[in-house]
């Protein structure tokens, strides 16, 4: 490799087309920031699409939400907004330099994050097995269109309609509840596909701390995945409230 | 790199002991593995072109088809299925990723005399995540028959079969190559300059590599979001942008262009970015209005996202939204107009040798201005509902996609092949294979515009008799292109196989690529080189940067010098 020949001309962390860590540290971090800067438009789309089918669509948006189980949403937030404390707090005691402190706040993270997916799985476990599902699936049970929804259904939605109708007994179901699902769906699980790669990054500088690759000098990689579980936690804080809470 | 003559310039005599990046390692693994950037960047080199020649196959089968009305060679549906391959390996697999990540990678860090890019894992990677598309591109060929057009427009797009899933999938995918190459390069450039090297003297070619980066990582990701929306739209039935679904396609078209048509940016920089260099060496003269040249890159970049729904003037927007739209799209003549004025006050008193690279450069100032002011009768909205979908519109973007950027690429690869591979090529041949293709070029897409102007709508398999002598011609002009191609595929075998050394500066250039060794150093330069001039200061070069090393049967005349 091409590396070979230069490297010697610094601390072993130092790659060899760089001259000092410092030009090391701020190309990875702007680095970083660039692929964030990425990330916003990538999810913007999607930002998009929802203004426009909830300005189309108002009630649907607000029985499809009243239909979302908020207690889990405020849940997941909370759970969350602790794990970006922990990533911090793993960026602090890497930058002090303690190994020790460092994978402990690294694995809460990790913890937090897995604990997060728990609750998504039952979300979405449950919206399956009952047919709470985007476009053509809707009223689907388990994406088989075949079967009739059961009867929990039909309370659910229609607690819900009552919820943001605010009347009682039966009423029509909103055509286009079947888009607000699809955005929930598409919007919430791109965002948990997000929430997935970070356990995997997390996990990987967990291992490489393990294995004594960072100092107080050289603790870039925890630096920059705090920041990507930053910018995760921050999507989520935007989904929630549009999402789950709106009437 | 430093002025002071004989310094850091290596003497044409110590060439065979320095070690090159082509030879200082050997075997399979020592490519495939390489993260050396300018090995990266022949391997891109090596992918596109093969794109580039299975795109012009699909194109010459298109003009094939076309020689006559009615059935030629192929049925209407092969035809749907060869144009929209045509499109979609040509944009998606050839001209985005074809100066960034073959002649980008390559020389954008030499020129910024860094030993490598910021990230040359990274670098890698986004070369294999551009491999791992391509393969899906081709699945996609393989398996069914995308044929809605490269722009994939719903809702036929989500009716038709699941081939559009692959072909979708593998955009998506190169999306992510280009983003991956482009942070790397925002990275390289802003942390990654030698000492001396600050904004004012950056080369022109990485100004213009620069703005790109910054369109592809910001407008890339919008074209991944939309196409990954439309694979969940045949998938889970979403709902976005079906109407039946009460999802609205016009969105589609939106989120299409908000990346599409910065995508064209990201097209032309680049191949703006080397008509730079072409025009400064060969006219060996100081670039005319430097700063305004290298903003006039960010200008573009800008305005770009501003003007996408130039494309949808016809598909039912509110009135009030066209001419905003409109009046946006007349601003991106002033930024290419500056580069265009400034490029010709460059050649103004300049010494100008027409070699090869110099006859593409030229060719694009005439190219170029062609294609950007035809778009303007395409901006003109009352024109516009005339010209739209029409011949008028593919002969303009041809004049821009192609005049502008391959001129541009191939220009770049004439030029930079002697420091890529050390050897010099048959400048005669080179020559005539330039002629065939300006020829070739000029009579296919002409013709096109006076069809287009006529009422020819673009994509269609067959056509009125009135339109049966230009689309000969456009058709006879497709082979002479395809012909002068091939005497270029066989003039860079040739140089190969049997090209003479070539010399550390074979152009006399005072541009910072050509002071390292040829082929390059490993590292690029054996030290850091400092940067005490610009790119561009002829009158600041001394004799031995310009002349040294050169061999005596491959001479410019000295007298450019003066």
């Amino acid at each position: 490799m091409a590396s070979d020949a230069h490297a010697h001309h610094g601390p072993e962390y130092l790659a060899h087309h760089f001259e000092t860590p410092a030009q090391q540290f701020d190309a990875a971090k702007l680095g970083m920031w660039a692929f964030l800067a990425q990330e916003i438009l990538f999810f913007s789309g999607l930002f998009i699409a929802y203004g426009i089918f909830r300005t189309w669509y108002p009630e649907a948006f607000s029985v499809g939400s009243h239909l979302l189980d908020w207690k889990m949403g405020g849940i997941n937030t909370v759970v969350l907004l602790v794990s970006s404390f922990t990533a911090v707090m793993a960026v602090q005691k890497a930058q002090l330099g303690d190994r020790k402190g460092t994978s402990f706040f690294l694995l809460l993270t990790i913890g937090f994050a897995f604990g997060f997916m728990i609750v998504k799985y039952f979300e979405y476990t449950h919206k399956i097995h009952v047919g709470i599902l985007p476009g053509k699936y809707w009223g689907c049970p388990g994406f088989d269109c075949g079967s009739a929804p059961p009867e929990a259904f039909f309370q659910e939605v229609e607690a819900a309609i009552n919820a943001a109708y605010h009347t009682a007994g039966p009423n029509l179901v909103p055509y286009h509840i079947r888009t607000f699902y699809g955005i929930y769906f598409v919007m919430t699980g791109l965002h948990g596909i997000h929430v997935l790669v970070g356990i995997g990054i997390i996990l990987w500088v967990w291992r490489r701390n393990q294995r004594g690759e960072f100092s107080k000098d050289f603790n870039t990689p925890v630096d920059l995945v705090a920041l990507y579980w930053h910018l995760v936690d921050l999507i989520w804080i935007y989904l929630f409230p549009l999402l789950y809470l709106i009437d | 790199m430093t002025v002071e003559a004989g310094t850091a310039i290596p003497s044409s005599s110590s060439h065979a002991e320095e070690p090159n990046y082509l030879t200082h390692e050997t075997g399979l693994k020592s490519w495939l593995f390489t993260l050396d950037h300018k090995r990266i960047g022949l391997m891109y080199l090596v992918s596109v072109l093969l794109m580039f020649f299975l795109g012009g196959v699909m194109a010459l089968l298109v003009r094939t088809e076309l020689l006559f009305a009615g059935e030629t060679l192929m049925e209407a549906d092969t035809y749907n299925k060869i144009f929209t391959l045509h499109g979609a390996i040509m944009v998606f697999l050839f001209i985005i990723p074809a100066i960034p990540g073959a002649i980008g990678n390559f020389f954008l860090p030499i020129m910024l005399g860094a030993k490598d890019v910021a990230f040359p894992r990274l670098n890698l990677l986004s070369f294999y995540i551009y491999c791992a598309g391509t393969v899906l591109a081709l699945v996609a060929i393989v398996v069914g028959s995308v044929d809605t057009g490269w722009t994939f427009y719903t809702p036929y797009s989500t009716r038709a079969d699941s081939s559009v899933i692959w072909m979708t999938g593998a955009a998506f995918v190169l999306g992510f190559s280009s983003i991956l190459t482009g942070v790397n390069f925002i990275s390289t450039v802003h942390k990654m300059r030698a000492p001396g090297l600050h904004w004012k003297r950056l080369p022109l070619f990485i100004w213009g590599i620069y703005a790109t980066s910054i369109v592809q990582v910001l407008a890339t990701p919008v074209l991944a979001i939309t196409l990954f929306l439309l694979i969940m739209e045949k998938t889970l039935s979403v709902g976005v942008f079906d109407p039946a679904l009460g999802g609205d396609p016009v969105l589609f078209q939106h989120f299409f262009w908000f990346y599409s048509h910065p995508a064209v940016y990201i097209m032309i920089l680049p191949g703006m970015a080397i008509v730079n260099e072409l025009i400064a060496t060969f006219s060996h003269r100081k670039i005319f209005g430097y700063m305004f040249v290298a903003m006039s890159s960010l200008g573009l970049g800008l305005v770009g996202f501003l003007v996408w729904a130039h494309h949808m003037f016809t598909s039912g927007m509110s009135e009030y939204a066209t001419m905003v739209f409109s009046a946006l799209t007349f601003l991106v003549a002033i930024p290419s107009g500056v580069k265009i004025f400034n490029w010709v006050a460059t050649l103004y008193e300049g010494s100008i040798s027409f070699l090869s690279p110099m006859l593409y450069g030229l060719s694009f100032l005439v190219l170029f201005t062609i294609g950007g002011v035809t778009g303007l009768f395409l901006a003109t909205l009352a024109t516009d509902i005339h010209l739209h979908d029409t011949y008028f519109v593919v002969a303009h973007f041809h004049y821009v996609m192609v005049g502008g950027t391959v001129f541009g690429f191939v220009g770049g690869l004439h030029y930079w092949w002697p420091k890529m591979t050390g050897k010099m090529y048959d400048e005669k041949l080179a020559k005539v294979s330039w002629f065939l293709v300006f020829v070739g070029f000029n009579v296919t897409f002409l013709s096109q515009f006076v069809m287009g102007s006529q009422g020819m709508p673009r994509r269609y398999y067959d056509y009125l008799d009135q339109f049966q002598p230009l689309h000969m011609a456009s058709s006879g002009g497709a082979y002479i292109l395809g012909l002068g191609f091939i005497i270029m595929s066989f003039m860079f075998v040739k140089s190969l196989r049997s090209g003479a050394k070539a010399p550390r500066n074979p152009w006399a250039s005072a541009g910072y690529e050509w002071m390292t060794t040829t082929p390059p150093h490993p590292h690029n330069f054996e030290e850091t080189p400092v940067m005490t001039r610009g790119p561009y200061d002829y009158h600041l070069c001394t004799e031995e940067e310009l002349w040294d090393g050169f061999d005596e049967d491959f001479q410019p005349s000295k007298k450019a010098k003066a």
